[in-house]
């Protein structure tokens, strides 16, 4: 038996600058290896000692084998701290922690429509590179993604570079305002999304910031979408990730262990306080 | 039913002493006013007649503060080294039918589930618990309401108080264990000894002021209902939010995980007793789920009396009544159940 409060030593092989305040950590264990293996949606705790530890969502795919990622807003104290790092520095990490999104079970040979806003765009990066990389098992895949201006776009390079390119696949960008540097749509996700007008042969994973998924969440229903056939993440400020501390809570679930991944109907029987 | 045996109150200190010298001994420890469960040693004042103790013996298995590991910082390199915790086994003695019950709510949060807790569980395995029955139960009491039996407190071994005796009675194989090994202090007795004390214990738990408390809405159906009924509007107001409650509880169990310079290059990082009342518990970077007092008040009552029934299929409050002895503003889970319960 061990202490799943103890963490392993992880080492920063690579960043990417995605955004101002968002940046993309490539990180291996004290070996070279992967730290841990994991499923699109769970996360990992991250810590710099002295500094804090906090929850983020694992960004690359269970299929890479050699490395993970974590796209990281700098929002305080610690995130703060990880973006002065550099290739080579070390931070601890334990994990994977938190269910996933059911890609072997109820989301196989689905069509998938993808909805993210922002950061939020990290946990579904690695379910849609998780359903790229095995391409037959799944339908046709939308993905539709907002930001607030094109700055704010993480993974853009990757997105119109290679996902863009991937069979049946369409990606529709948008962003809040008019910007200089923009060709693409300029409006809200939840307005975009109207203009698109998806058919409801599909499962949706919807990922963003709390007034986008209830805009969105309120036009799925009014196409004619189920809440069972939209799952999403959720967000709670987390100290042990194991279900121990009990700071987690929505009602009677732990979303650091019954989370962070929900499909929508089950939020319903839940307390309103997230 | 197992044996009943007895010792002579007189001789209990022996009795401590032989303990003390095989394990770690804690007993409800007399210190002025206060009555605390403590290391058993020569110059102690044990005292079994006190009702409950003023903090509980959670921290016997969850200590208020205890290191996780610590991480040494040596040129960017970083070192972890797990906390190495003594687990050697201990008994603790006298603890009453409500702190057993809690032990086992704590069992169910830090036992079950994809992930057992580490030190918890090896605190447990390692204790044996001695109960006692409440003689003399208190007016904040409200046990009976969750259905617990003072007058047969349970845990590895129970324990009676009866005419100058210590009446004892193994309620497990461990216990049953403990016995055999200082069997030569004990007398056996006729199984009927304790039935008086017991009658009279439950006859005394039946005239107290909470016993019967309207618990029938309190049922997982309900939780919502309870969850936005608008008795919480009025009900947190005198909340002072200073955690009191959760402190003195013993089936309050959260806990915040902390770091701190143990020195030059050295960073413990440690757990420790965390409160639900507390602003910060639940804020982050983009903004606080449980906005006011009000959103904190209502999370450590519905999860008392909701959310742990509905995972457990048990209350998450034992009736101990520390709650109502300890608020400096009188609230307590006895005026939640009245007003929500519908009285
Ligand atoms: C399941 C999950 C997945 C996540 N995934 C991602 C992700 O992929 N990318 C990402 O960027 N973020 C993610 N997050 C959010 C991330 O965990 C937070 O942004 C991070 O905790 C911020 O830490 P910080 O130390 O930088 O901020 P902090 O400095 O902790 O600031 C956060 C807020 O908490 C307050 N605070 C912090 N500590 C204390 C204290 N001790 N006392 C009082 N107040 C305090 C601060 O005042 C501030 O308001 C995720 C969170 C969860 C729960
Ligand atoms: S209920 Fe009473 S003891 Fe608990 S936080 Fe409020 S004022 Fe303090
Ligand atoms: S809520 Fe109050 S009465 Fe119930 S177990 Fe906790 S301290 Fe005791
Ligand atoms: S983070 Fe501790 S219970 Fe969820």
């Amino acid at each position: 038996m061990r202490d799943f409060q103890i963490p392993k030593v992880g080492i920063i092989t690579e960043i990417f600058e995605e955004t101002p305040d968002v940046k993309t950590f490539r990180v291996v264990d004290e070996s070279g290896a992967k730290a841990f293996d994991h499923m699109p949606g769970q996360c990992a705790m991250l810590s710099v000692p002295g500094v804090g530890e906090a929850m983020f969502s694992i960004a690359s795919s269970p299929t890479n084998t050699k490395f993970m990622e974590f796209s990281i807003k700098r929002v305080g104290v610690l995130t703060e701290h990880i973006h002065k790092l550099e290739p080579g520095d070390k931070l601890t990490i334990r994990g994977p922690y938190g269910n996933f999104f059911p890609v072997d079970t109820e989301l196989k040979g689905k069509n998938i429509l993808f909805v993210a806003g922002g950061i939020a765009l990290a946990p579904v990066r690695s379910v849609i590179k998780y359903v790229f990389d095995n391409r037959a098992d799944y339908g046709y895949v939308d993905i539709l993604y907002g930001a607030r201006n094109p700055e704010g776009l993480v993974y853009r390079k990757e997105i119109e570079k290679s996902w863009a390119d991937k069979p049946n696949t369409n990606v529709f960008l948008t962003i809040d305002q008019h910007d200089e540097d923009w060709d693409g749509h300029i409006g809200f996700v939840p307005d975009y999304f109207k203009k698109i007008g998806f058919s409801t042969d599909k499962l949706v994973v919807m990922c963003g910031p709390p007034i986008m998924i209830k805009f969105t969440m309120a036009l799925l229903l009014e196409m004619g979408f189920k809440k069972e056939q939209v799952y999403t993440t959720l967000e709670l400020r987390m100290k042990c990730g194991i279900g121990k501390c009990g700071r987690c809570n929505i009602g009677p679930k732990l979303v650091c262990v019954d989370g962070p991944v929900f499909r929508t109907d089950e939020l319903d029987n839940l307390p309103d306080e997230f | 039913m197992k044996g009943l045996y007895k010792i002579s109150t007189g001789e209990l200190d022996g009795l401590f002493a032989e303990i003390a010298r095989e394990m770690r001994l804690y007993a409800p420890l007399r210190q002025g006013n206060e009555l605390n469960f403590g290391l058993w040693g020569a110059s102690v004042t044990v005292d079994l007649h006190g009702l409950k103790t003023d903090n509980t013996p959670k921290d016997l298995f969850l200590p208020q503060s205890e290191d996780l590991y610590s991480a040494s910082l040596k040129g960017g390199d970083i070192k972890i080294n797990p906390a190495e915790a003594e687990f050697a086994p201990f008994v603790v003695f006298g603890v009453k039918a409500c702190d057993i019950k809690a032990t086992a709510v704590l069992d169910n949060i830090f036992l079950k589930g994809d992930f057992v807790d580490h030190n918890y569980k090896l605190r447990r395995e390692n204790a044996l618990i001695v109960s006692l029955a409440c003689n003399k139960p208190g007016m904040s009491c409200f046990c009976a309401a969750f259905n617990l039996d003072a007058a047969a407190p349970g845990g590895d071994i129970a324990t009676w108080l009866c005419n100058e005796y210590l009446y004892l009675q193994a309620q497990n194989e461990k216990g049953e264990g403990f016995i055999k090994q200082f069997a030569h202090l004990l007398q056996e007795a006729e199984e009927g000894e304790i039935a008086p004390i017991q009658a009279e214990i439950r006859e005394k738990i039946a005239a107290l002021p909470y016993s019967e408390l309207p618990l029938e809405n309190f049922t997982p159906e309900n939780m919502l209902k309870l969850f936005n009924h608008e008795n919480w509007n009025i009900l947190y107001k005198a909340c002072l939010g200073c955690g009191i409650c959760t402190y003195i509880c013993p089936t309050c169990g959260c806990y915040d995980i902390r770091d701190f310079e143990a020195k030059c290059g050295e960073i413990q990082r440690f757990r420790c007793w965390d409160s639900c009342m507390y602003p910060d518990f639940t804020l982050m970077a983009h903004g606080n789920p449980r906005i006011s007092q009000k959103e904190r008040f209502r999370q450590r009552f519905m999860h008392k009396l909701a959310y742990h029934p509905e995972k457990f299929a048990e209350y998450g409050c034992v009736g101990c009544g520390r709650c109502v002895n300890k608020c400096p503003v009188s609230l307590n889970i006895v005026k939640i159940i009245k007003s929500l319960g519908g009285e």
